[in-house]
């Protein structure tokens, strides 16, 4: 489904992504881990078009599209969704309407009709239990003075009622407390399925408690220094990024 | 559910839609401003002596003077011999009912989206409309009338009503409170005058269509609106223009009485023609707006969306004269291109317990300036007064300009008056979010402008808040760069 090769990334002109690999199938879920500053969020923004960042080299494919070639919000249309480290508020535009006008820019850039107030109420009321977010939220304008927790909820809430193709989810897990993180979790593990692969950046092993990923790496530095299964997560809790990130520069200045 | 999706994808409909003219038979007298001028404008209208009169010491007085230039805008000198003041399509001098209208005028009316029959007889809005220098229909006049309403043109009101007229004209804007003012009383044409008797809650929504349609003519209108004790009355004012190279005057005056407990609502959707890209034309929208709460716990409050008109200078102000009468301005100003804006509002506090709120949003674009400029005043008298004042700008690119100056005088202690400023641009960060989501950066950009621009959508009744959103969302085409 996504496939990244060498790629290299600079803000500001300085290299921060240093030639990544990563290939991931439908289905799959990726777990990426790595120190503060390693080019985890950068990865992302990469992907999903952010146009601050420039690519330097290297190639992306998703759904057998160049994904580079694509505006932001067409890869967003082919179902790329970035679930925010920090989500923006947009003050008096409400959630609902935002969350609206998304569902039917997709269904227009797809061919389809756009769904009506009726249709699209159905399908939000289904999607709110499944991340169990509460109504009020959702006729507030969009992140405006919601928690840190209620922000990360509303991404989800997003997520499922724009039922990506494949899902970056930057620190979802992060500022939650232990009752939304096991609700959060729940309703991404309700999201999982053959046909959506899902790239989640964490911190923590406590998320991967929930949402048992497929492989983990280990970003460090602008390159992905290490990949594993599940396992690799728990090793990281018990040692910390020390015992990679030392071998890492060892290496470099062999 | 919101309009939002609907607004957006009719927003691809670019520039200026309502720039079509007419073509009609006008009667039109030649350029040029005189004493004869004025002389034929109150005979073409069958005035009475006194109304001539009246005329005619306010050119007097005009004459005296000198156009302002305090306000913080920059446009080559007027030539007012080189206006026509007086412009009328051609019809039956008294019409009988809507069928008597031109056809053509109807076709006019109905692109603008104005149906003058049975469409608005289900929304329940009785509208007038004002063709360049007059009045072509009023409807529902007798359903009105009924309650004792009168809602007709000021013209018709000199005729049948001048006890009324004479007693308020020029008693809130006298003639000679500043060079338009002036310049207004001594050539207005038309415009619309309501009368709510005591204690009457006007049934629907009255509203006044202003369209110029003629070339080289201004259009002077006079609006006066009286609401009697305990009575209510919600107004509203809607203005297109056709596209031309040559810039047009807009002198308005309008004038609002409030007595004692009444309350008038008075919103204004003013997308005058504001020029090409190039700063070429456009309309010159130079009006004076003032009400005054002349009773105890009588309000006013003014609602202005103003997306149109090459240069806006305009202060829609409360006299708050009765104790406990409260004034109300909310205001958003939409400027892209060339456009420039100088508008806010003054708010007098005379009366004790006087409260006034102030809501102002500005949005810049493209190489326009966008200027509030508010006046808080309270009296010795005005014991207890509050106000609060907010201005908001936005701005969208970084060759517009947004500026505020707000002015303050407190003459008592125990006068409150707040005032909170803020200025932001749409975010890198926020464009990101919302194409993240699939929503492209125009629509982004409508999305987050109708957000910032809605506390005060909010206060239009409920159509014309649909309406205006659509017209905030076509008028920034073209300003995402
Ligand atoms: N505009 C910029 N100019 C220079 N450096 C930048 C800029 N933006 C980001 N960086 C740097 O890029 C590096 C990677 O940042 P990124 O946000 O991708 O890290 P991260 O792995 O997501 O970290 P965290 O775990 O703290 O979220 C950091 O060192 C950051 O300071
Ligand atoms: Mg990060």
């Amino acid at each position: 489904m996504l496939s990244i090769k060498n790629i290299h990334a600079n803000i500001d002109g300085k290299e921060i992504l240093r030639g990544i690999n990563l290939d991931i199938k439908a289905g799959e879920v990726h777990a990426i881990m790595g120190p503060n500053g390693s080019g985890k969020s950068t990865l992302a923004s990469v992907l999903a078009g952010r146009e601050e960042y420039e690519v330097t080299e290297g190639t992306v494919t998703f759904l057998d599209k160049n994904l580079l070639d694509l505006s932001i919000e067409d890869r967003a249309r082919e179902g790329l969704f970035l679930a925010f480290q920090y989500p923006v508020e947009i003050p008096g535009v409400s959630t609902t309407n935002f969350i609206k006008a998304a569902v039917n820019e997709k269904r227009k850039y797809h061919g389809q009709e756009p769904l009506d107030a009726l249709a699209f109420l159905k399908i939000m009321k289904e999607k709110m239990a499944l991340v169990e977010i509460d109504q009020s939220l959702l006729s507030r304008s969009i992140n405006e003075g919601f928690s840190g927790g209620e922000k990360k909820r509303n991404e989800i809430f997003q997520m499922a009622m724009l039922e990506p193709k494949l899902a970056i989810l930057d620190e979802t897990d992060s500022g939650l407390d232990i009752d939304a993180l096991r609700i959060v979790a729940n309703g991404i593990n309700k999201l999982r399925n053959e046909n959506r692969a899902i790239l989640l950046i964490t911190h923590y092993q406590r998320l991967l408690d929930y949402i048992q990923p497929d492989y983990v790496h280990v970003l460090y530095n602008g390159r992905i220094v290490k990949s594993g299964t599940k396992e690799l997560a728990l090793e990281l809790e018990e040692k910390g990024y020390d015992f990679i990130t030392d071998e890492t520069d060892l290496a470099a200045k062999e | 559910m919101n309009e939002d999706l609907d607004m957006l994808e009719k927003s691809a409909l670019n520039d200026y839609k309502y720039g079509f003219t007419t073509k009609i038979d006008t009667d039109i007298i030649p350029k040029g401003l005189n004493e004869g001028v004025i002389e034929l404008i109150s005979k073409k209208k069958n005035e009475p002596e006194w109304m001539l009169a009246w005329r005619l010491k306010a050119y007097a007085y005009w004459l005296k003077l000198t156009e302002p230039t305090w306000a913080n805008i920059k446009h080559p000198p007027i030539n007012y011999q080189d206006i026509i003041y007086y412009a009328a399509p051609k019809q039956k001098e008294q019409l009988n009912s809507l069928d008597e209208v031109d056809p053509e005028l109807l076709r006019t009316f109905e692109k603008l989206g104005i149906s003058l029959n049975e469409q608005k007889r289900l929304t329940g809005v009785a509208v007038d409309v004002v063709m360049d220098s007059v009045s072509i229909a009023t409807s529902f006049k007798e359903q009105l009338s009924e309650i004792g309403v009168i809602f007709c043109s000021i013209s018709e009101a000199i005729q049948k009503h001048p006890e009324l007229v004479k007693k308020h004209l020029g008693s809130v804007v006298p003639m000679t409170d500043n060079y338009f003012a002036a310049l207004n009383s001594a050539v207005f044409t038309d415009g619309s005058f309501c009368y709510i008797p005591k204690g009457v809650r006007c049934p629907m929504e009255l509203s006044t269509y202003f369209r110029i349609n003629a070339e080289n003519s201004g259009q002077f209108e006079r609006t006066l609106i009286i609401a009697e004790e305990e009575s209510y009355v919600s107004y509203l004012e809607g203005c297109t223009a056709p596209m031309r190279d040559e810039n047009q005057l807009h002198a308005a005056v309008v004038e609002l009485i409030a007595m004692e407990k009444a309350e008038i609502k008075y919103s204004t959707v003013q997308n005058w023609y504001p020029g090409d890209k190039e700063g070429k034309g456009g309309i010159y929208n130079f009006v004076t707006k003032r009400g005054i709460c002349q009773g105890d716990y009588a309000k006013i409050s003014w609602t202005q969306v103003e997306t149109g008109s090459a240069i806006t200078w305009k202060y829609p102000s409360v006299i708050l004269k009765g104790d406990h009468s409260i004034g109300e301005f909310y205001s958003v100003a939409f400027t892209n291109h060339h456009q420039q804006a100088d508008t806010g509002t003054k708010m007098i506090h005379l009366g004790k317990n006087t409260r006034s709120r102030i809501v102002a949003k500005g949005i810049s674009a493209g190489q326009s300036q966008n200027s509030y400029r508010g006046l808080v005043r309270a009296s010795k008298g005005a014991i207890n007064a509050r106000n609060y004042s907010q201005c908001d700008s936005l701005l969208l690119g970084d060759k517009c300009g947004a500026h505020t100056f707000p002015y303050i005088e407190v003459k008592n202690k125990t006068a409150i008056v707040e005032h909170e400023a803020t200025t932001s641009k749409i975010g890198e960060d926020q464009l990101f979010y919302c194409r993240q989501r699939g929503i492209d950066a125009e629509a982004a950009v409508a999305l987050i402008v109708n957000g910032f621009a809605k506390e005060v959508m909010n206060q239009l009744p409920m159509e014309f808040a649909i309406e205006a959103q659509k017209l905030l969302t076509i008028s920034m085409e073209g300003s995402v760069g």
